[in-house]
């Protein structure tokens, strides 16, 4: 696959961007307190939301997890409804009622996103399945983190999407840990893309710090599923920097070292490909991005509160 | 002693008294302990007996009733009751039928403790009550202690039971403070208290929503109602006796859950008052629950979904017909938790 530069700018470029928006909500989440909902944030993870999404076309939709602001940034979905809706706000993406934890842009694909483990991965295939009876060309992908793979319901998704031959592509982010627990304390020591085999599908494992990597992987199990090959697993290595859940590093807890975080720092996804453009070129981007977020949470401070109207009859 | 401490404690009590006690559950080792329920049990108890399970509560339940099979008394922890619905199959379809169905060859003595949160935008998938849900089915124990001393001595109970027991925890209660006794002692399962007596009218509350109708008391009393309220401590079995005791006395009844309304155990609680005092009632029932839609995350819509002792002293006074301007119950003071979690 032959992968041009104005193509590879891009991808760091949508990178760049998602970076600033999580590390400035680490920066501002608890100065006012003014974002009461658990977040999970993204930052270390960015080339895989990124490479996924620039592997889709329009008419093709995504199911994501807990930690969403990844795939519903890169998949399109509107900075200005996602941080109102991290502010609570009426005019959120999902009007106040999801949070952090539950962002949606059907326009862009992005189907919503579940806090229960493994909640959206049956919705892919389920999409999938009626691409297939409607005839259509589109394709499902469905992101989870390396303990959704844990959830009965990730092998039930599995088993039937290959049986029926969906186009429908997993993509597990392994960040090694689920909360502070290490995957070796979860799995047995095989490889989650191996899991694939077993189920009669392609298992392939990624840099998921390397976009252009993840980019040609989902770009061929996509296309492959388009032309009506199936599905396949693909298992992004990658490591998230901050805790788990809120806007602090967390190596003082003990569950992880500070080295081991400055190991992965140090394959930071985005400073990868950073030399792609000059320093000008960079600092005039660093700038329009910060004005965008600017103009994102001073939008988010000035909306309105839902109305309690809301809460005795329908949301709509 | 905190609640969530009283917890710990309890559960510290029973492994050392007997070796057949275990823990496990997402993130029971955990640095944080599951806010500090679990602390320090790894390092008494080792890691055979308290450990932490892949994502997959549907299996561990399954498994946990094996254990049972095997003579072991297991306890599972859920950070939030809206993990362990994935487990419905095996709490509803098999542990609570294990039992009665073999007639009586076998018992499934695990406790499935759950946490039920509220506040900080936890939203519509971490901060359902499902109370009512476990209470609907025969051959489950349900119980929702209000306060550290009971939630060790029902806590123990519990781990005693024969039968399945789901435990719930309100995460806004692990943090009050209460005296708790050293050592073993029981809060009997199925055993309501009453927590003050008082002619008027009879409040009936469950979990977290006693501390609400403690304030709704309060501020009742200055008013010169009487209340009489009933910490419900145990949802399935139910006393009945000591609700309608209560009703016959004062005639009349507000029964505040922090729950939905349809097909709930605020119902049920209405049920047996109307079925047992019709001719003692002064007034028609009142039931203080939420909003019948589920739980928003946004803090402006949180704050108006969420009922509070303000509701209940509106209740008890339309109870008692007193058409009085509706006065703010000492709000919640100014949210101390700063999340995420
Ligand atoms: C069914 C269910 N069980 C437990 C949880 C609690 N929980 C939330 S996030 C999380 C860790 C998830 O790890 P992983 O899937 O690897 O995603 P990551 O957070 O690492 O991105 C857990 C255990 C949950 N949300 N849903
Ligand atoms: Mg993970």
């Amino acid at each position: 696959m032959k992968i041009t530069t104005t193509l590879k700018k891009k991808l760091y470029s949508e990178m760049l961007r998602l970076r600033m928006i999580e590390e400035r909500i680490a920066a501002i989440y608890h100065d006012a307190n003014e974002m009461k909902t658990p977040t999970h944030l993204y930052t270390g993870q960015e080339a895989v939301a990124v490479g996924v999404a620039n592997a889709m076309i329009e008419g093709d939709v995504v199911g994501a997890s807990h930690r969403s602001h990844g795939m519903y940034i890169a998949k399109g979905g509107d900075l200005k409804a996602m941080m109102a809706e991290l502010f609570g706000k009426e005019t959120g993406c999902s009007k106040g009622w999801g949070g952090s934890m539950h962002l949606v842009d059907v326009r862009k694909g992005v189907m919503g996103s579940s806090s229960i483990l493994g909640g959206t991965i049956p919705h892919a295939v389920g999409c999938a399945l009626a691409f297939q009876i409607k005839d259509e060309s589109r394709v499902a992908v469905s992101v989870f983190g390396d303990a959704a793979i844990e959830e009965g319901v990730f092998h039930e998704s599995l088993n039937w999407a290959s049986l029926k031959k969906l186009p429908v592509i997993f993509v597990c982010e392994n960040n090694l840990y689920s909360t502070s627990t290490l995957l070796k304390d979860r799995q047995p020591p095989v490889k989650i893309f191996k899991r694939a085999e077993s189920y009669g599908m392609q298992g392939i494992r990624v840099d998921g710090n390397d976009v252009v990597k993840v980019y040609e992987v989902v770009s061929e199990a996509i296309a492959g599923a388009r032309e009506g090959r199936g599905p396949a697993l693909i298992e992004a290595m990658t490591y998230r920097w901050r805790e788990h859940v809120g806007p602090n590093y967390d190596y003082d807890l003990g569950y992880r070292t500070k080295a081991e975080l400055g190991e992965w720092m140090a394959k930071c996804p985005v400073k990868k490909y950073v030399d792609l453009l000059s320093q000008e070129e960079n600092e005039s981007l660093i700038k329009r991005y910060a004005k965008e977020i600017d103009e994102a949470i001073e939008f988010a401070r000035q909306s309105p509160f839902p109305r309690e109207e809301l809460m005795t009859n329908e949301v709509l | 002693m905190k609640y969530y401490d009283a917890i710990r404690d309890a559960q510290a009590v029973m492994m050392r008294n007997n070796k057949d006690v275990f823990i496990c559950g997402l993130g029971v080792p955990d640095p944080k302990g599951v806010f500090g329920t679990t602390s320090g049990l790894i390092e008494e108890f080792g890691k055979k007996r308290v450990f932490d399970t892949p994502a997959c509560e549907n299996g561990t339940v399954g498994m946990l009733i094996g254990a049972a099979m095997q003579e072991l008394r297991p306890i599972m922890v859920n950070q939030r009751v809206d993990f362990v619905l994935l487990a419905l199959d095996q709490i509803i379809n098999h542990a609570s039928k294990w039992q009665i169905m073999f007639g009586g060859a076998q018992k499934i003595p695990i406790v499935i403790r759950v946490i039920v949160g509220k506040g900080w935008g936890q939203g519509p998938q971490h901060s359902q009550s499902m109370h009512a849900l476990f209470s609907h089915i025969p051959g489950l124990k349900v119980v929702a202690p209000a306060t550290p001393k009971d939630a060790k001595g029902l806590l123990i109970s519990s781990i005693e039971d024969d039968a399945p027991v789901i435990f719930i925890e309100h995460r806004k209660l692990h943090n009050e403070e209460g005296d708790v006794p050293e050592g073993v002692y029981r809060t009997p399962i199925g055993k309501a208290e009453v927590l003050c007596e008082g002619g008027d009218v009879t409040i009936v509350a469950i979990s977290q929503m006693v501390l609400e109708a403690k304030k709704a008391a309060k501020a009742l009393q200055k008013d010169g109602v009487s209340c009489e309220i009933i910490d419900l401590r145990s949802l399935r079995p139910l006393d009945t006796s000591t609700v309608i005791e209560s009703v016959k006395k004062t005639g009349r009844l507000v029964v505040a859950d922090g729950d939905w309304r349809n097909c709930s155990v605020s119902g049920e609680i209405v049920a047996i008052a109307a079925e047992n005092c019709h001719e003692h009632l002064k007034a028609s029932p009142q039931r203080v629950t939420w909003p019948d839609i589920p739980v928003p995350t946004s803090v402006a819509l949180e704050k108006a979904f969420y009922p509070t002792a303000t509701d209940i002293y509106a209740k008890a006074l339309k109870a008692l017909g007193i058409s009085k301007e509706s006065v703010l119950v000492e709000e919640e003071k100014e949210e101390v938790f700063q999340g995420p979690f």
